[in-house]
């Protein structure tokens, strides 16, 4: 991987923050320092105490202690405080960056649910990189010089051992630490994600295996590889104790060689059980880098994709589009529509030759595709699923890049448009619309900001909604639930279908607005939505049920990206053909008669 | 949420657990002798070490005690690790065995989500609480006893200080914990309205975006996230105030031990050994309580994976194991008043139907209208709640269930297709195929041109989920297998839904060479399925009924 490390970037996102981070780990070395320098002074107490001397040589030593116990809490508290509020400032910006990151990218967001919850741990993975592994792991280190220091002021060889205790035990095995753990992630990951495939083929498909009788065999095969992942747990983790293990012989061996070379060097009684107990407490706080290279290492592939998100990296700007391109007959320029307005006319939309491939090999999602919109026209797009028609919309809205050809809105290319100002032109009831967490008065101004009361209410009531709406008793400020929780899937789909009546852009672009929609209802809804459509606008319908199709100006049937057949309702029911045959079983499915008999040259 | 440090029922349920929850009792019994033992002798070494001696019995004693505590936390660690894996592997093997007792019918819907999930990555989480909280927890009562009884025996003025106050941590920690507890479930309320509305607004950035609003929602993140920080701090001041008071309470009984020890060293009232002894183990009293209070949080993930765990695979009593009669898939088959009703719906009621062997029966309807209810009471994924099923005279209820599914051949609506090599998904329950077997089904199924395009032929490995394969070509194997099955019966839950035109028109000849010469029950929803049925049955409301006479439809 090039660049710098994702560490370095969140540093250099913490930049405004520097100060009070400092500030946090300074605190914290002072806590640790002060629960060194606890148990050294009460030693010190004890064995000076031992001699018996007038107590007021001991005095300040018994005020010190009690400081000192008394301080360590406070200083630990306030530490704690300011290390949060420092880090808990970064988060924010790192959330924002990464909104604003993904807001500004064309592709769509990650989809899966798997996907959203990693992107809130991959933030926490920052927050715990500071708080967990450098604060701490600052502290150590401050925390050790200054021990080493002290010590040589009372004993150079002492302090030299004490230096050799804690280079072993705050960087060999933090060190040793870290290349274990990543080597057990290496070795463990792939065989936990075998086995998760496991677990998702053995419930997910245990009808087909029930079925066919695999369902012993398969579980055979499961249950082998987590006895195998439990072997190398085990292994990895013998290993991995083992650095543990060696950080409490490193304290006692060091403390032990502290007590010899002391003695050996004939230093004061007291000074000697000063040392010792001092030294015993400084590899322990050195050991706490230990956990935190554990830490760290788990934290490294969240850093990662963060650090992704957030660099700077080549600097794509705000995608303001060249102001080029003939600015030919009606007056749709970026300017000229403001958000808010309604837009009068409607441009002439053009598929010129659009090919859409997802990826290189795949059949063409849209074929050489060819379509003219004119102004005020209504077209719908039927089809199969998996024929295109998602895909003509997402290519309309921007939302997809044409491989080849190119869509205009009154000879404009829909990529030269800024994205802030297609929306007014060409949008509104897209595949997979999102319903917010929100307000229902909220998920609606989302189609036009500012709308009142009059406006929100006829889109509503377009849209089948607003009869719900009067008898919630939130009316419109009810909220409706995690992405709609709260509604029934009618429900949901009536608002998202309000919403885009009350944005009206020019181009209304329709996908399949009655999904989810008993068959009554849906004829309903979609002659209200059709009737709500401002005169001028152009409609574009995407549906799987041809039902309430008889009044539009064209209907085009696409498959597998091409156009197979096109007319009015009233031609293609009298022609055989795919249309033909959907809208007799249809109607056979949903009335209750069967009209294959009646099937006429 | 409040919960036990320990599941009893973790013992029932994994019996090899045991050896190695003794194991670990045992091994903190011993490190707590270890520290004490640790403590005695550098007493004594810094104790000679005053008068300027190098006690060398004290030095070996102590480096020994040092040692030996090392072995043991080795040993401690290895042997939590291996309780773990031993657990996860039971367990693993109890979720996914309740699988298969259980059947489908149980799996289905949001269960299977969750199963898959607590199987595969869920049960991990039960590492931190294995090895990070359970031999704390031991040590937490091994070592405060220990070391008190040892100071005890030494001085016993300060072991009175030390009983009074060791108990403050639990009840601190308890009281306090209420009060830190209640303010950080609110905070994670809160926390998880930040974490869903950010979630919300980056899972709702196409519609922000084809609104033209997703750049104006940045501030708005801003604002939520800083909200949410200022909310936070306001919790965290209360919540580590309970840190503070226990660290107070650890670290001020260092120095209530301390000074009058000191005082009384002065007056010539206790040896400066047992003085030096009394303070080195002060400290090691409260540790292990501190650091298994603060290891609990960390291993409350994996406690609620093992709830989730024991629960779900002790849940339903597993179906004893059925050795019924054997239906024969040639003879006929037979619905009486049968009715299926699930939790909130009634799929089938009172439906009587008899099917002829060799028939072929097109079953239409719209869709929720419980037509692949009809298949699953024949696949035995699904029980009557009234009424009978009857293959050749035998009630599938008593029926050897794994013998009648043997002579029936499936494709589902949405074949699952599982991440191993074409050919292994072909003979999925016919794992001894030959491959010539394999080719003649390929063949029939239409997808030999989707195997010669693929680079390794038959062999290639499919993604998860069969990721890689369009849903025609899914259906197609789908179809191969039932091919290979080569059954009297044969169910097809609408084989051509999704398809395109092209796909479709394969996938139905290869449809029509399926049915020849079994007894079919096709779900239908296209006019093309219907063509070369016997009869056609139309389900609406859980209720079926004759649509066509054979000869009409055509």
């Amino acid at each position: 991987m090039s660049g710098p490390s994702p560490e370095l970037t969140v540093l250099r996102l913490a930049r405004p923050y520097l100060k009070r981070l400092v500030g946090a780990g300074l605190l914290a070395a002072a806590t640790e320092f002060a629960g060194l320098a606890l148990m050294a002074t009460a030693t010190w107490l004890l064995m000076t105490a031992a001699g018996q001397p007038p107590l007021d040589r001991l005095t300040v030593a018994i005020v010190a202690v009690r400081a000192l116990a008394v301080g360590r809490g406070v200083l630990r508290y306030t530490e704690r405080l300011a290390g949060h509020d420092a880090v808990l400032r970064l988060v924010t910006d790192v959330r924002t960056r990464v909104f604003a990151t993904l807001a500004e990218r064309r592709g769509a967001p990650p989809r899966t649910g798997d996907a959203l919850s990693r992107l809130v741990s991959d933030v926490e993975a920052v927050q715990d990189l500071l708080l967990r592994v450098l604060v701490p792991g600052a502290a150590a280190g401050l925390v050790s010089v200054l021990a080493v220091g002290l010590t040589a002021l009372v004993s150079p060889p002492a302090a030299l051992v004490l230096t050799g205790g804690l280079l072993l035990a705050g960087v060999a095995l933090p060190v040793l630490a870290t290349l274990l753990t990543r080597r057990a992630g290496a070795e463990v990951a792939p065989l936990r994600g075998a086995l998760a495939a496991d677990a998702v083929d053995l419930t997910h498909g245990a009808a087909d295996l029930a079925a066919f009788g695999a369902t012993g065999d398969a579980l055979g095969a499961a249950g082998r590889r987590a006895r195998r992942l439990a072997r190398l747990e085990r292994r990895l983790a013998a290993l991995g104790f083992a650095v543990d293990a060696a950080g409490v012989l490193v304290a006692g061996v060091t403390a032990g060689a502290v007590v010899l070379v002391a003695l050996r060097a004939g230093l004061d009684g007291v000074l000697v059980g000063v040392l010792a107990v001092g030294t015993l407490a400084a590899v322990e706080i050195a050991l706490a880098l230990v956990g935190a290279a554990r830490q760290w290492t788990g934290l490294r592939t969240g850093l990662v994709r963060i650090a992704r998100l957030v660099a700077p990296g080549p600097q794509t700007g705000p995608e303001t589009a060249p102001q080029a391109g003939p600015q030919a007959g009606r007056a749709v320029v970026a300017g000229d529509v403001a958000a808010g307005d309604v837009v009068a006319g409607a441009p002439d939309v053009r598929f010129e030759r659009v090919t859409v491939r997802y990826r290189a090999g795949a059949p063409a999602a849209l074929d050489d595709f060819d379509l003219d919109l004119p102004p005020g026209h209504r077209v719908a797009v039927v089809g199969p699923s998996g024929a295109g028609k998602s895909s003509l919309a997402a290519v309309l809205t921007g939302a997809v890049h044409p491989d080849s050809g190119r869509v205009t809105l009154d000879g404009r290319d829909v990529s030269s448009f800024p994205p802030d100002v297609l929306p007014r032109l060409v949008g509104g009831l897209l595949a997979e619309a999102y319903v917010f967490h929100a307000s229902v008065r909220d998920n609606l101004l989302l189609g036009r900001a500012g709308a009142d009361e009059a406006a929100l209410t006829g889109a509503a009531d377009a849209a089948g909604l607003a009869d719900w709406v009067r008898d919630q008793p939130e009316g419109w400020g009810t909220v409706v639930g995690e992405q709609g929780g709260q509604l029934s899937g009618g429900q949901r789909q009536r608002l998202a279908l309000a919403r885009a009546l009350l944005a009206a852009p020019a181009v209304l672009v329709l996908d399949e607005p009655t999904e989810g929609l008993d068959p009554v209802a849906a004829d309903e809804v979609l002659a209200g939505a059709l009737a709500a459509v401002p005169a001028g606008h152009s409609v574009l319908l995407i549906s799987h049920r041809l039902s309430g199709l008889a009044e539009l100006d064209e209907i085009v049937v696409l498959d597998a990206g091409r156009i197979v057949q096109r007319g009015r309702h009233a031609d293609l029911v009298a022609t055989a053909g795919w249309y033909r045959d959907q809208w007799l079983l249809q109607q056979a499915a949903e009335h209750g008669y069967l009209a294959l008999s009646t099937r006429s040259a | 949420m409040n919960r036990r440090p320990f599941d009893p029922r973790l013992l029932r349920r994994v019996p090899a657990a045991r050896r190695d929850l003794v194991l670990l009792a045992l091994l903190g019994l011993l490190a707590a002798g270890l520290i004490v033992a640790q403590a005695t002798a550098l007493a004594t070494l810094l104790a000679t070490a005053f008068a300027g001696r190098l006690d060398r019995a004290a030095l070996a004693g102590f480096v020994a005690a040092v040692a030996a505590r090392s072995v043991l936390v080795w040993a401690q660690g290895a042997v939590s690790a291996r309780l773990a894996a031993t657990v996860k592997a039971a367990l693993r093997a109890d979720l996914l065995g309740a699988v298969a007792r259980h059947g489908p019918g149980w799996v289905a819907g949001q269960r299977a989500g969750q199963l898959a999930t607590l199987a595969g990555r869920g049960l991990d989480a039960l590492d931190a609480y294995f090895t990070g909280y359970l031999p704390q927890l031991v040590l937490s009562v091994t070592v405060p006893l220990a070391v008190l009884g040892r100071i005890f025996l030494a001085d016993w003025s300060s072991a009175v200080i030390i009983a009074l106050t060791l108990p403050l941590i639990p009840v601190f920690g308890a009281l306090l914990g209420w009060q830190a507890q209640a303010a950080t479930e609110r905070q994670w309320r809160r926390l998880s309205l930040l974490g869903g509305h950010f979630l919300d607004m980056v899972a709702g950035l196409p519609t922000l975006r084809a609104f033209g609003r997703a750049r104006s929602q940045t501030e708005a993140v801003r604002r939520m996230a800083d909200g949410h920080r200022v909310s936070t701090m306001k919790t965290l001041r209360i919540a580590f105030l309970s840190a503070l008071v226990l660290e107070l309470v650890a670290t001020l009984s260092v120095a209530l031990v301390a000074v009058p020890v000191g005082v009384r060293l002065l007056g010539g009232g206790l040896t400066l050994q047992t003085a030096l002894l009394v303070l080195l183990l002060t400290p090691e009293a409260y540790l292990p309580l501190r650091a298994a209070g603060s290891r609990f949080h960390a291993s409350m993930e994996g406690l609620t994976a093992l709830d989730e765990a024991l629960t779900l695979s002790g849940s339903a009593p597993a179906p004893t194991g059925r050795t019924g009669a054997l239906p024969d898939g040639r003879g006929e088959i037979r619905f009486e008043s049968v009715t299926v009703a699930y939790e909130r719906t009634t799929a089938l009621r009172d439906v009587t139907l008899t099917i002829r062997p060799g028939e072929r029966i097109a079953v239409i309807g719209p869709s929720g209208a419980g037509k692949s209810t009809l298949l699953n009471l024949l696949l035995g994924f699904v029980a009557p709640t009234s009424g009978r099923v009857t293959v050749g005279g035998v009630d599938l209820a008593d029926a050897e269930l794994e013998g009648w599914r043997r002579q029936v051949a499936w494709v589902p609506q949405r074949a699952h297709l599982f991440a191993t090599s074409l050919a292994d998904n072909i003979r999925l329950g016919t794992p001894d195929a030959e491959p010539a077997q394999i080719a003649a089904a390929v063949r029939d199924a239409a997808l030999d041109d989707v195997v010669a395009a693929l680079p390794e032929g038959l062999d290639t490995r499919l993604g998860e989920r069969g990721h890689g394969l369009s849903s025609g070509q899914r259906q197609r194997v789908a179809l191969a297998r039932a091919f290979l099955r080569d059954a009297p019966v044969v169910l097809l839950d609408e084989p051509t839904a999704r398809l395109d035109a092209a796909a479709e028109e394969a996938v139905l000849s290869a449809t029509h060479r399926l049915v020849t010469g079994r007894t079919a029950l096709l779900v239908a929803h296209r006019p093309a399925l219907l063509k070369g049925v016997d009869r056609v049955l139309r389900v609406a409301d859980g209720r079926v009924t004759e649509l066509a006479p054979a000869g009409e439809v055509r």
